[in-house]
């Protein structure tokens, strides 16, 4: 007869699960509702999920005072893991959540139909996340990555345009696609080390002295290539411009923020020990990836008539150029990602914002996309407020100082000049140049071309109500005052991606 | 409040750019105005205020910024820059007093105002990232400037303007993070102050790839020789003021960090570029005085003989001793005078025929003898005249120049009187003969406005080239100090002997570190 199992509550660490399980009940929550009460105005959905959002926050506040304290905490039969990592990149995650979620308060309609749906699986997405970054086993990691995935497919198909579903479905086969490759990966490794979780797999590999060392790097091609899949790293991008173009802009600045830091967390966790190990081959392709992310990407967009694809291509180049702290793999480049990472949230998401507050439903016959350049045209002239923000956040981008990411930018090529990397960051610092162009373009069209006769400057803000532009308004503001928070921010980066060994 | 006038220098003309948005579009010109002369007393009271007899850095600010990272809001300033200060201020005074009629005044207006912060900010700047930022800035409304009153190509000027610098300046930055990393290697903390960064004594080795990095940044905006191909574009489509203060301030910023950065921190490197930086002076000097000679368009003409003095600057920067880098700062200034009047001359004639090609004109001293006489000053300035500002500056540089390499100077020499030859032709072009054109008969000579701006600039011209004394003993005595500092750090046989000692410097040196903190 088999011993009845016997686990004490205290050994579980539950508290560890509460900040995932506080989206899934506001889920929930929000599905009855609507099953007692159909046809409710979407601010009650709201309003409902930013409660639920900011009660997730301050349990993730609390969490952040117990890592400060006592350091990283295991739970639940030692599956979840919070660390400094989990819970700078959950602060992130739930953060630019928040920030997004009062964008569906727009002056036309959202969506076409099924609001609850949309909140209740925005709300799954969110914990998908945060399991996602909140541990370091395999397993656990998959089922956060396809909760996420999953919600997230849908909720770009819920734009409901012909672009959105041929959006959702290229994103679900190319996830569909990823998902296998990192579980044909993570396969890979149990049958080498016997384990799915990261932190055994390193011990094991490096007590044997990665004796099977084509086995690891078959495993290691795998998984690389799904997290570049979920980067949109060049030569994997080839989705990224034509699911953002066919989200909602809101969404699409959503999706250039949150399900990138998740990722990057976990390759983080992945990649690091693989990198200081030794393996020269993946610090090769990693550098090769990097440099070719951030190029190529740049090169695409400076060529592109519509400005949410050269946002989109830009945000690939992002991702290229955040890649290069895994790359690099110290502290100080960790904590650079983090750092980089909260400066390009409200900034990204900001600028995308500025184009879902402009958007039109019947295009006027001169434009070929909903937002192409000739439709920024003498912008200044017509809605000066709107040209300012906008050219603000562009300059943002570029890296001009002091605004919000040239802080990222100067800390992450500090970051690759202390590990020696020169020419890498060389080449990050004429990416930059580069980048500039197209950036500058926008502002060009916006402030010294002519408007377009018969634009009275009304269809820039036709979307905007009072909470889309306390949206903007705030990205504005963290933009310009960010060399104050920069300090407070980077010592608490600092200090969490220290003590979590990174 | 003098603890603070450098952050008040820096930030009143932003804060009253921000609040100029809110004054009616009619009455925004006198805002402008009564803004910019009070940031110009402001700065004259700064030179009153300014011990001469004090090398150091003077009015020094201090504020924790990022202090994990090592950046910290430092100001100061010393001889060298607080003449580029005051210029600064009182070109963005004439400028809004002399600005034409244009569109969108007010979008100029508190453009140039921010402009004018940022180009304040470089010069009081001793905190590399707080310089950097200020650089940066800088490009901003100048963009705007260029790209929106320009003329016909003015958006690919201002783009190209614009992208130019800002790659230049990326460099230039990862040249800055690697100072601080060595820094950081050396004494255990970060630190962008450029006063510790003084006191950081580089291998040789170092010392070439970093000044190769900043030379990059600095000389293109300099602009220098091979790349200096955006300025020609940037001053033909800019607008008069545009061109002004690009001529008269902005391209400063290049040069002034040369002695700012490029020679203390890296005294072995700067001799050992000595001569191929001469070499590229050189040719600049010749080169664009010939492209010049070519010109049909008088802004051209203005623009590259413009070009051609700063290939001066940079020669007497780095004669790397006492007189030519005094002489070169000087000459910053006296080139900033003269050739932002030569500007604001051409938009004088300008706006009147709307064209600026020389064919179009002739006999203009019969028609504007006012104007005539006036451009006639500011020409026999630019070529260096003796008794005018410019001789003071341009006398000094060769001078300088001459201890290190006697062959290159008579070059250099030669080169600037041949200059001379561009110029007058111009001016015959110009000027002399009959009026031909029958539309150039009755132009209006220089109105008031106009002469509000000119007249002031006129009397520095020659004031300061009959008794230069009162600018250039500051400079000097900063001067000294980095010179002797530069001898003291200097590592190689060859530096030691280029670079003079000048012993009653180092005291000064000393105490001026020591206030830094």
């Amino acid at each position: 007869m088999l011993e009845p199992i016997n686990v004490s509550m205290e050994s579980l660490n539950l508290m560890t699960l509460a900040p995932m399980l506080i989206p899934i009940v506001g889920a929930l929550v929000i599905l009855v509702i609507d099953m007692i009460k159909g046809g409710l105005d979407r601010s009650l959905y709201v309003v409902l999920s930013l409660l639920f959002l900011f009660m997730d926050f301050s349990t993730l506040i609390e969490a952040a005072g117990v890592f400060a304290k006592d350091g990283s905490v295991m739970g639940v039969f030692d599956v979840m893991l919070i660390d400094g990592l989990a819970i700078l990149s959950q602060f992130i995650i739930v953060g630019a959540s928040m920030l997004f979620i009062p964008l569906a308060l727009s002056h036309t309609r959202f969506h076409e139909f099924s609001y609850p749906e949309f909140f209740a699986l925005f709300l799954f997405m969110i914990s998908g996340f945060q399991f996602m970054v909140a541990t370091d086993n395999l397993i656990l990691i998959f089922v956060g990555l396809e909760t996420s995935s999953l919600a997230l497919y849908t909720l770009i198909a819920m734009h409901n345009r012909d672009k959105s579903f041929e959006a959702a479905v290229k994103y679900f086969t190319m996830g569909a696609l990823a998902a296998g490759l990192y579980s044909f990966g993570a396969m890979v490794f149990y049958a080498l080390t016997g384990s799915v979780e990261i932190g055994k797999i390193a011990a094991v590999l490096a007590a044997n002295g990665y004796a099977d060392l084509a086995y690891v790097l078959v495993a290691v091609v795998f998984m690389l290539a799904s997290f570049a899949f979920k980067l949109s790293l060049v030569p994997f991008h080839t989705w990224a411009p034509d699911v953002y173009e066919g989200a909602s802009a809101a969404m699409a600045g959503y999706m250039s923020i949150v399900p990138k830091i998740a990722a990057f967390v976990v390759a983080m966790r992945l990649f690091e020990f693989l990198i200081h190990s030794g393996v020269v081959w993946l610090e090769i392709v990693l550098y090769i990836f990097v440099i070719v992310t951030m190029t190529a990407a740049n090169m695409w967009a400076l060529v592109q008539t519509d400005v949410k694809r050269m946002l989109a291509y830009s945000s690939v180049s992002h991702a290229g150029f955040v890649m290069a702290a895994i790359l690099i793999g110290t502290t100080q480049s960790n904590s650079a990602l983090f750092l980089y990472w909260v400066l390009f949230s409200f900034t990204n998401l900001g600028s995308f914002s500025m184009l879902w507050i402009s958007r039109q439903k019947h295009l006027p016959a001169h434009q070929s996309s909903d937002h192409s350049y000739d439709k920024f045209a003498g912008m200044i002239k017509t809605s000066p407020m709107a040209a300012s923000i906008m050219g603000l956040f562009m300059l943002s981008l570029a890296g001009i100082p002091p605004f919000a990411l040239f802080w990222g930018k100067l800390y992450l090529i500090s970051s690759a000049v202390t590990s020696g990397y020169t020419v890498l960051a060389l080449i990050m610092a004429l990416n930059s140049a580069i980048a500039g162009y197209y950036y500058v373009k926008l502002i060009v069209y916006m402030f010294m071309k002519e408007p377009v006769v018969g634009n009275d400057g009304h269809m820039y803000v036709a979307n905007a109500t009072m909470s889309l532009r306390t949206i903007i308004g705030l990205a504005a503001i963290g933009t310009i005052f960010a060399v104050i928070a920069i300090n407070p921010l980077l010592e608490f980066i600092t200090t969490f991606v220290y003590n979590s060994g990174y | 409040m003098l603890d603070h006038i450098l952050s008040i220098l820096i930030f009143f003309p932003a804060l009253a750019g921000v609040f100029g948005f809110m004054i009616q579009k009619d009455s925004v010109r006198a805002y402008g105005l009564a803004v910019a002369t009070v940031e110009f007393a402001l700065s004259l009271w700064l030179w009153f205020a300014f011990d001469s007899n004090v090398s150091g850095m003077q009015f020094m600010e201090q504020l924790p910024l990022i202090p994990a990272f090592g950046i910290n809001y430092t100001l100061g300033v010393d001889g060298i820059s607080l003449f580029i200060i005051i210029l600064a201020a009182f070109f963005t005074m004439i400028g809004i007093a002399s600005l034409p009629e244009t569109k969108d005044v007010k979008n100029m207006i508190i453009s140039l105002l921010f402009l004018q912060m940022t180009m304040i900010g470089v010069f009081a700047a001793l905190d590399a990232i707080v310089f950097y930022i200020f650089w940066e800035l800088s490009l901003v409304p100048m963009l705007y400037i260029i790209g929106a009153w320009g003329g016909p190509l003015r958006v690919y000027a201002s783009v190209k303007f614009f992208l130019y610098t800002f790659a230049g300046s990326l460099v230039m930055l990862v040249g800055m993070l690697f100072m601080a990393y060595f820094y950081f290697q050396a004494t255990g903390v970060w630190s962008f102050a450029i006063l510790e960064w003084y006191r950081l004594i580089l291998p040789e080795s170092f010392q070439l790839w970093l000044f190769a990095a900043f030379f990059v940044g600095f000389a293109i905006k300099v602009p220098m020789f091979p790349f200096h191909t955006w300025l020609p574009y940037a001053h033909g489509q800019a607008p008069t003021i545009g061109s002004v203060i690009l001529a008269a301030i902005l391209l400063k910023m290049g040069t002034y960090a040369f002695i700012r950065f490029s020679l203390p921190m890296f005294p072995d490197a700067s001799v050992f570029f000595m001569f191929p930086i001469a070499i590229l002076a050189i040719i600049m000097i010749i080169y664009t005085a010939m492209v010049a000679y070519a010109q049909e368009d008088i802004k051209q003409v203005v623009a590259y003989s413009s070009v051609s003095h700063m290939g001066v600057i940079i020669l007497g920067t780095f004669a790397l001793n006492v007189e030519g880098i005094s002489g070169s700062v000087f000459l910053m200034i006296a080139h900033g005078v003269v050739s932002g009047a030569l500007f604001l001359l051409v938009g004088v004639i300008y706006d009147r025929r709307h064209t600026k090609m020389m064919n179009q004109f002739g006999g203009l001293a019969h028609v504007m003898p006012r104007y005539a006489t006036i451009f006639g000053l500011m020409l026999m300035a630019s070529v260096g005249m003796p008794l005018t500002i410019n001789f003071v500056g341009e006398f000094l540089s060769l001078l300088g120049f001459y201890q290190q390499s006697h062959v290159l100077t008579i070059l250099a020499g030669t080169a600037i009187v041949v200059g001379a030859i561009y110029m007058l032709a111009a001016y015959k072009k110009m000027f002399f003969g009959n009026v031909t054109i029958e539309e150039n008969r009755n132009l209006p000579d220089v109105n008031k406005r106009e002469l509000l701006a000119l007249i002031p600039l006129s009397i520095i011209t020659v004031w300061l080239g009959v008794y230069p004394n009162p600018v250039l003993a500051p400079i000097n005595n900063s001067v000294e100090s980095i010179v002797q500092l530069m001898h003291d750090k200097s590592i190689t046989e060859e530096a030691k002997s280029r670079i003079p000692n000048l012993i009653k410097g180092i005291e000064i040196t000393r105490t001026s570190i020591e206030e830094a903190h």
